[in-house]
This record gives structure tokens, sequence and C-alpha cells, in this order.
């Protein structure tokens, strides 16, 4: 509500004087409403919102709050379940976060969220208020925050404003998440140009809690305190909610940047101990974080998921900027605020412990059970709404669906025709194999994790460069979660359908790899503007085959987020559906790392190779292409691979375990002998002869359900064996060899590269753009 | 062995400081910022973290907090005190180590497994080291270079009072590789990097055998409770 908005109201527009002039001319276009969204409102109301009403719907309203587009694609993930999906799921969709059992009394809460619209404008800030707020939703689900990963996608490395925003982004993510002391233990690191005016800043936060921990954001219990702790409100990320993140970035407009939030880590981690406190002595009824649509979003929430009624004096707010009208209070999105609903007889004990943290606090009204959200201000009444209209029943909108054009000619476009070395050009497929592991999106990204902790807690038992990062829960029996997350906008661009399924169906594999049984998913779908029909093809598309596949698998959906208008100008995003999996493992002792530790250990191929090389990162970084069909999606075989590995954990015979991804069977080499240094001598002429590929191929080829495992050689039978049984197809590969400088990568009759040259060639680039990585 | 670990707000690492002390046999006692009661324990570590979110500068805050006058007076009687990252940035905003503090050279938040030498064997919390040992423990923080004007350097190096220094990459600028430092008397010892994330194999450094499995942060804590025992 800055440049465009109406002038500030000194006077307050009460109920009784939004009666009395109904004629009044209301800024709802410039709140991001449209016309017969405003007439909506009058008719819910019987008359003409007040200004501070009109601010409430505007932000809940808003795509960002309401859903609207996304609404009647998302009810899929609840319609498509197996009685399985629901043995482990506490809480589902829809509440601050998903809870899944994870057995012996413990649960895990998780989530991801966008905020890639705040982190282009102030990328220090939007990045770190995005680790704050998905850290709320974890907070006020009842669970101690444990972890923390983010999916960040920037333009082009070589474009100048390229640096720009990642210098921002990841000192944003290091400050906040290092300062709360929250173990960052993953992510991914993405160039594109297609992001290039538009980054993805996803964030993901996990939390832990004993089942009867468990709390939920509702205001139930006429009489009961509502109070609000934490920061104080001021006049940051006003509109934030309903501008920024629902409108695309117009040349020429106004600056937006005093619509981001600015962040106080330090406010956040003693927030987080003071919940922890409050939660151990059972003060809180329910509780809600205030993020996008601060206190609107809150009160009308809680309401609405409890007796439906509340009444607030707005005037206890305590403020940072004492000129703040009350409408700027109802739409700001001050960070590091909580409500709370609290029993009177508990009010006393509850307000000790936010003095014992220096936690400012304020009781700002009480539950009732009216049915009716009353807002005052200074003694009249600003506010008066079913709370329900507010924050539930939104505008739901069928958009415009239509089947782009252009996507055949794309799919046509196939990579098979695209020149690759014969087998004999050894020279080639060596400048090529390098050329893919020093190139952007697989190179080492130790310049961005570096910057994060991932020590704190002491309970990390695996992070990046492993294939998913893993925490220790319970410290006595050893219990714990993998978590990992991909997304490939080259496979969704080519195919939506698919390539929502292949982001799944990575992360599941990813998980599986590191020992754990994948168990839920959470979701962060990035997409164009839903006024695109096409952009709304793309994303029914993705949801439809996300749901699909999750229903195959068993695993379900917990929570999310939807995140729309990612584009520039005419031009949108590839699809980008950030998909997360979580996996549960008995005893962490038993993780499997991503990278061999020993010599004498036999490497063996798991899964088959097919050219697929449409959309692969060799088609992108050899020959600049992207056209054709993303690599098939098995589930099945991703399944069986699996519970394969898991089995093979669960009796220690597996050394070492890595997914086949981006880069193929030639990055997953490199990276299990850079992981420690140890190296491998392999041989791939029965791969080739028994898949039919050429080495090419063999190398570079994007086959999904395939791994990469090391076992010790004296349990060949047993593995071996334990692959025939579940019709797991393996073939070794390879034997590990020696570790200091001497270990190569050896790919006979093809290539030989040193540990050091693999290196070398993996860790320069990102330093090349960004700056020197302390230590080299 | 009682050792407290005080708790600041915005400290972070003072679980795994506690949970150090349990490896080691002895009773981690939590202690709070705003009391001046130091619950009769034997020795003192001020944790990691971000007390008062480094407000001011690193440590400034939380040096004039209630405890800290107990803390101080505990200090001066001669009780071992090991302030780690930002416990030793408290340590020296309270002047019982000498020196600052300041942001690292490279300007950026720094997480590495760090190779440091232990130049002196003789304080309260590193009698369990050999002479001239080299470890590895972790290294995380945003303001670890180590200041001091050219007669306090001089004096530390002469006394033998720099207790750590950086091997092979000095992470943050600190002068003359400085990485810790004790006090005269041996019983306050401050260092950057984090020994208490170097005491459980499975969560600790890279170690030269298998992942995650270095253990060198365990002779501060056992140093410390076998003097005491032997006293």
């Amino acid at each position: 509500m800055t440049e465009s908005a109406e002038t500030p109201v000194h006077h307050p527009d009460t109920v009784a004087n939004a009666i009395a002039t109904p004629e009044r001319v209301q800024p709802y276009d410039a709140l991001g409403l449209k016309p017969n969204e405003y007439e909506e409102i009058k008719k819910l109301l019987g008359r003409r919102p007040t200004s501070g009403e009109l601010a409430m719907y505007s932000v809940m309203w808003s795509e960002h709050c309401s859903y609207k587009s996304s609404k009647i694609y998302l009810r899929q993930f609840g319609k498509k379940v197996t009685p399985k999906m629901n043995e482990k799921l506490m809480v589902g969709m829809g509440e601050n976060a998903g809870v899944v059992d994870i057995g012996e009394g413990w649960a895990v809460t998780f989530k991801v969220e966008s905020h890639n619209h705040p982190s282009y404008i102030e990328p220090f800030q939007g990045a770190a208020t995005g680790v704050g707020g998905i850290v709320r939703d974890i907070i006020s689900m009842g669970a101690r925050p444990v972890a923390v990963m983010d999916q960040l996608r920037f333009g082009k490395i070589d474009e100048a404003d390229t640096a720009r925003v990642v210098h921002g982004v990841v000192s944003g993510i290091s400050s906040y998440s290092n300062c709360l002391g929250l173990p960052n233990i993953g992510g991914e690191t993405i160039f594109d140009p297609v992001y290039q005016a538009n980054p993805l800043v996803n964030a993901l936060a996990v939390g832990v809690l004993k089942h009867e921990d468990l709390h939920l954001a509702n205001a139930s219990g006429a009489g009961n305190k509502v109070v609000l702790f934490g920061a104080r409100t001021g006049g940051d990320g006003i509109g934030g909610a309903s501008i920024l993140a629902s409108d695309t970035f117009a040349e020429g407009g106004p600056t937006k940047r005093p619509s981001v939030q600015v962040g106080d880590p330090f406010a956040e981690k003693v927030l987080i101990e003071c919940c922890m406190e409050l939660y151990q002595q059972d003060l809180v009824e329910g509780i809600q974080d205030l993020g996008a649509a601060g206190i609107s979003c809150a009160t009308s929430e809680l309401a609405s998921n409890g007796d439906g009624g509340m009444f607030i004096e707005l005037d206890g707010v305590l403020l940072r900027d004492p000129s703040l009208t009350p409408e700027e209070i109802l739409m700001s999105e001050s960070q590091e605020r909580m409500m709370a609903v609290v029993e009177p007889s508990k009010l006393d004990a509850f307000l000790e412990v936010t003095k014992k943290w220096d936690v400012e606090t304020s009781v700002l009204g009480e539950v009732t059970d009216t049915g009716r959200l009353i807002i005052n201000w200074h003694g009249e009444e600003i506010v008066n709404v079913d709370p329900r209209t507010v924050a539930i029943d939104g505008p739901v909108y069928e958009r415009p669906v239509s089947y782009p054009a252009w996507i055949d000619a794309l799919q046509a476009d196939s990579a098979s025709t695209l020149a690759r070395p014969a087998d004999s050009d050894t020279a080639a497929l060596r400048e090529q194999f390098l050329k893919l592991l020093g190139s952007p999106n697989l190179a080492d990204k130790s310049w961005v994790t570096n910057q994060y902790d991932y020590y704190v807690l002491g309970n990390t038992a695996l992070s990046f460069p492993d294939d998913a990062g893993m925490i220790r829960v319970d410290e006595e029996s050893g219990l714990g979660f993998s978590i990992a997350t991909d997304a490939n906008g080259r496979y969704c661009q080519l195919d939506p359908y698919a390539g929502a399924q292949l982001a799944l169906a990575e992360a599941y594999r990813n998980v599986a790899a590191t020992g754990a049984v994948p168990t839920a998913v959470t979701d962060c779908l990035n997409f164009g503007s839903p006024e695109n029909p096409e952009v709304m093809w793309q994303f029914s598309q993705a949801v439809e085959g996300l749901s699909d596949a999750c229903q195959t698998l068993e695993i379900p959906v917990t929570g999310g987020n939807v995140s729309f208008y990612n584009q520039t100008g005419d031009v949108p995003i590839f699809p980008t559906p950030v998909v997360g999996v979580l996996g549960i493992i008995d005893d962490v002792a038993r993780r499997i790392p991503s990278g061999w530790q020993d010599a004498g250990e036999h490497l063996y191929l798991l899964g088959v190779t097919r050219e697929e090389l449409d959309g692969s990162t060799w088609a992108d970084v050899v020959h600049g292409h992207l056209g054709g069909r993303p690599p098939a999606v098995d589930l099945a075989a991703e399944r069986d691979l699996a519970e394969l590995i898991h089995a093979g954990a669960q009796e220690s015979l597996i050394s070492a375990a890595h997914d086949l991804s981006e880069g193929g069977l030639g990055q997953a080499l490199a990276e299990g002998v850079m992981r420690f240094g140890v190296g491998a001598r392999v041989w791939l002429a029965e791969l080739m002869q028994r898949d039919g590929v050429d080495a090419a191929t063999a190398l570079f080829s994007e086959s999904t359900a395939r791994m990469l495992v090391a076992v010790s050689h004296e349990d060949e039978v047993k593995f071996k064996g334990l692959c025939e049984g579940r019709g797991v197809p393996v073939l070794r590969i390879g034997v590990t060899t020696g570790a200091g400088e001497s270990a190569e990568l050896e790919l006979q009759d093809l290539f030989t590269a040193s540990v050091d040259d693999l290196r070398r060639t993996n860790r320069a680039t990102l330093p090349e753009y960004f700056g020197p990585v302390v230590g080299g | 062995m009682r050792i407290g670990v005080v708790t600041f707000p915005g400290s972070l690492d003072d679980k795994d400081a506690q949970r150090a002390v349990s490896i080691v046999g002895a009773e981690p006692v939590a202690l709070w910022h705003a009391d001046h009661d130091l619950k009769g324990v034997d020795a003192i570590i001020l944790p990691g973290g971000f007390s008062y979110g480094d407000y001011l500068r690193a440590g400034a805050i939380a040096a004039i907090s209630p405890i800290m006058r107990e803390v101080i007076e505990a200090a001066n009687a001669g009780m071992p005190v090991l302030g780690i990252c930002n416990g030793f940035q408290v340590l020296v905003e309270s002047h019982l180590l000498p020196g600052g503090l300041i942001r690292n050279d490279c300007q950026q938040f720094v997480r590495r497994d760090q190779r440091i030498r232990v130049e002196n064997n003789t304080t309260a919390w590193t009698s369990d080291f050999a002479a001239g040992q080299e470890i590895t423990i972790p290294l995380k923080n945003a303001d670890g270079g180590y200041i001091a004007n050219a007669e306090t350097l001089k004096r530390l190096e002469g006394e033998g009072l720099v207790a750590f220094r950086y091997l092979d990459v000095n992470p943050n600028g600190s002068l003359n590789d400085i990485a810790g430092i004790t006090n005269e008397r041996g019983n306050v010892v401050g260092l950057m990097p984090h020994p208490e994330h170097a005491v459980e194999l499975g969560f600790g450094p890279q170690g030269a055998e298998r992942m995650r499995s270095g253990l060198d942060g365990l002779p501060f804590f056992t140093s410390v409770v076998s003097q005491f025992v032997n006293a």
C-alpha cells in the first residue's frame, strides 16, 4: 500500500461508516482484487467493506494465500489415496505443515515453500525471511525445528545480474539459518536462463515432536485469550503477499522494495525457545504463525478452524511505528510473530514464559461463540465478518486451460539426432565427460554450502554432497529421517506430467539411497501465470502426474505451496515442481553415503540403461539442445530398487549408494570417486552389450530407476542373490581402487582421469563467477 | 564432576556442549544468563552461537549479562572456563582474554573441517593433548578473525599463550594464524573452532578412516575431567 493505494485513514472507516457511505469508491484494484471479487465481498457483507475489511479480503483472497487458481487441482492429492498412505499420516494438507508418525512416539513435520518474488527484488532479505517463514510454520505445529534446506534456481551463471542474486540469496540464507542454529543439510542450486529475472528461492524446514505435543491452528473455547507475541509490528511487507507474490514484474513500474519483509533471526531463535517452553508447560490451546497477510491471516484462520468467533482490540498490537493505520496493521507482514490461544487460567504462566525470554506479548482479545470476527480500533468496530469467508471460502477459479501448440514440435525434436562421439573416439568422450563435470549444474556447490552450518545440534548424520540429508531424532535408539528434494524444469518443459513424476522419482530414489524408507511428500509448485491457459495446462498436468505417482508409490503429499506468476514479461519459467521426499530410518548408524571409502569393493550398476538423452544435461551442455521426451518413468522399478537398498542396508551389505540422474553414469562415477578420494576401475563393455547402447549413451543417458552401489567383495553372493530375488537388474561394472595422490577413475578402454583432475574441474566453476571458496 | 554450560539468548551449541560433557562422563549443568548462580559447578563452558544476535559486536552484550559477574569471579579464582566460538568472543569482550575478534577477512560465514595445532598442552582444557599435536575439528563462524595490538601479540607468543594455531588454511585472517588462546594461569581458554562437534562417531568431521568419525574434540573435555579427578 505504498504508492498506489488510498491515502492513510486517520479516522478509521468503521462498520457504521461503511453502512452510511455505500457510494464511497474503494481502491480494490490497487490491492489486487478483481471487480467480480469486490462485488462478491459486498454481497457477502450486505454492504461495502470497511477499508480494514477490504485490506483483509485483499490479502487473504490473493493467489498466494487463497490458492484460488490451484485449489480445484490440489484436491486430487486428497482423493488419490490408498489405506497405506494414511497409516503414518497424523496431519495432512491444509494445516501449517503435514505431520508424519515415524515411530517410537516420535513424529516429523516438514514443508517446502516459495519466496521467489521477494528474493529477486531484495535477495538477502527475501531469502532470509523465506527461511524464517517456513521455520515458523514448523514451530506452529508444536515441533522443534531441526533442519532446513533450500532449493535455488538462478539465471545463467555468466549473466552479470546472476552474481548479485546469488550472493544476496546465499548470504541471506546463511545469515538467517546459521543464526537460528539450524543445520542446513541439502538442497539444490541450478542455473538456467529461464530463471534470469525470476529466480526460484524455495525453503524447506523439518521439525520433530512427540505425538502428544502436536498443536493445531484453531481457536476453540469461548473466553480463551488471543495473544500476539514476538517482534513488534512495523510497516514492512505491507501488501507483500497480495501484490508481490501475485503479480509479475512489469518494466517501469514503481519500486516494490519497501514491500519486502526484513528478518531478525535472533528474534526468531528466541521465539523458538519461548514456544518450546510454552508447549512443554502445556500453556497453549491453539497457535498460528504470522506470515503472509499477518494478523488478517492469523485471526481469520484461527477463528475459522475453531469455534468461529473472535473479538480483537487492534490498538493492543505493539507497534514499531506508531503512525501505522489499522489497515496497515492488519496487512503488515513483519516477521517473527506468533498468535496463540490461551486459557485464562494459564495466562499468567504464559506471560511468565514470554517474559523469561524477553519476548514482547500483548493480549488482543478472546475467542467468542458469535461466529463473527470482530475487530475494534479505539473502541470503534472496523471489522465484522464471518471469518470463513475470509480464510476458507475465498474465490475458486477454474481457469481456462489450453494445450500448448508448441509442445508437439518440441517433443518431436529428439536428442537422438544429435551427434555422439563414436566408441573409438575416446578423446571426445573424455572431453564431454569433463565438460559435464564442470558445467554449472553438475559442478561442486561448496561455494554455497560452505556458508551453511550443518554441525549445529549435533545430529546430522548425512548432508551435502550425499544423496539426501539425514538427521538423528532419538539419541538413544538412533531413529532418524532422511530428506531430499528434486525438480528438473527441462524435463517438465518437455512433458509436465512425466516431469513432475520424475522429480518425485528422483527424490524418492535419493532418500532410498541412504538406506531410509521413503514415507511422505511435500511439494512447492513453481509455475508461470495462471492467467495464461498454457501455464494452467502445465500446472494441471504436473499435479495430475504427481498425484498419480504418489498413489502408485503409496506415499502421501502432506502439504506444500503453489507459486504462480513466475515469469518475466510474457515468458513463463519452465514448470518447476520441487518435490521433497521424507524417509524413515530405524537407526542412522546404518546410513549409506554416496561414495566409497575403501579399496577392493565391487561396484554394481542397478537398473537398465536406455538411449534417453532427451532433456539431458549432456544435450544441454554439449549441444545447447532441449527437445524430445524425458526419460521414461518406471515407478514399480523405483519401488523395487528402494526396497532392495533398504534390505541391503538392514544387513549392512551396501557401503555406498548413489542415484543416477542428471549427467548419468559418468557423473555418478565421478562423484563416487570424489566423495572420499578413493579411485575406481570401471568396465562398460558388458553394460553396452547387455543394454545395446554405445559408450556415450552408457555414460550420459539419464534413464531412471538406476543406482551405483559399492559392496564388499565378501558380500558379493549375498548381494547378487538379493537383487535377483527382487528382480532388480544388476551388473558388476567395476572395483574400487586406492586412495591418495595416485587415485583415479579409470574407464577401461575409454579414458582415465585422476581424482585431482576431477576435483579441479568440478570445483572451479562456481568460484570463477562468485569468488573463492575458503581453503579451495 | 559438574560442568556448567551457560545459555544466553541466541546460544546455539549449548546442547552440543552439554552432550560432549556427558560423553566424557561428567555431569552437564545448564546455567541461565539472567541468574547470578553457578549452581556449584566445577568448570564452565561458554558455548557457540549468536548471543543477542551479535548486536553491537559479537559477544559484547553477553559479556555484561548477569551471570558473567559470577563467571569472571570464578575464572579469576582459577575455575576452568572454556569459550567456544561465540564463547571465545564473550571471553574477549569480558577481558578474561586479550585481543578481539572481527569479521572473517573473506566477508562470509565459513564452515569447514579445520586442521589446527595444539601449541600449549599445559592448560586446563588441553593437558590430554601431546605438545604440538595436530587435530581436526569443525570451524563455523562469521566473526573469527583474531586481532590484538603488537605488544599483546608479542606477549602471547613470548609467554606461550597461543593455545591453537590454524594449519593449511587461515580461514578468517586471524593474526599469526591464531585459532585460540589461554590466560597465563591456563584455566581460561578460548578458541573459534568447535571441539564439541568432534566427540561422537558418525557426527563429527571427516576422519582419516571413516566419514564423520573425527573425535579430536574429546581431549578438551577429558583434560578438564582428569585434572579435576587428580586434584
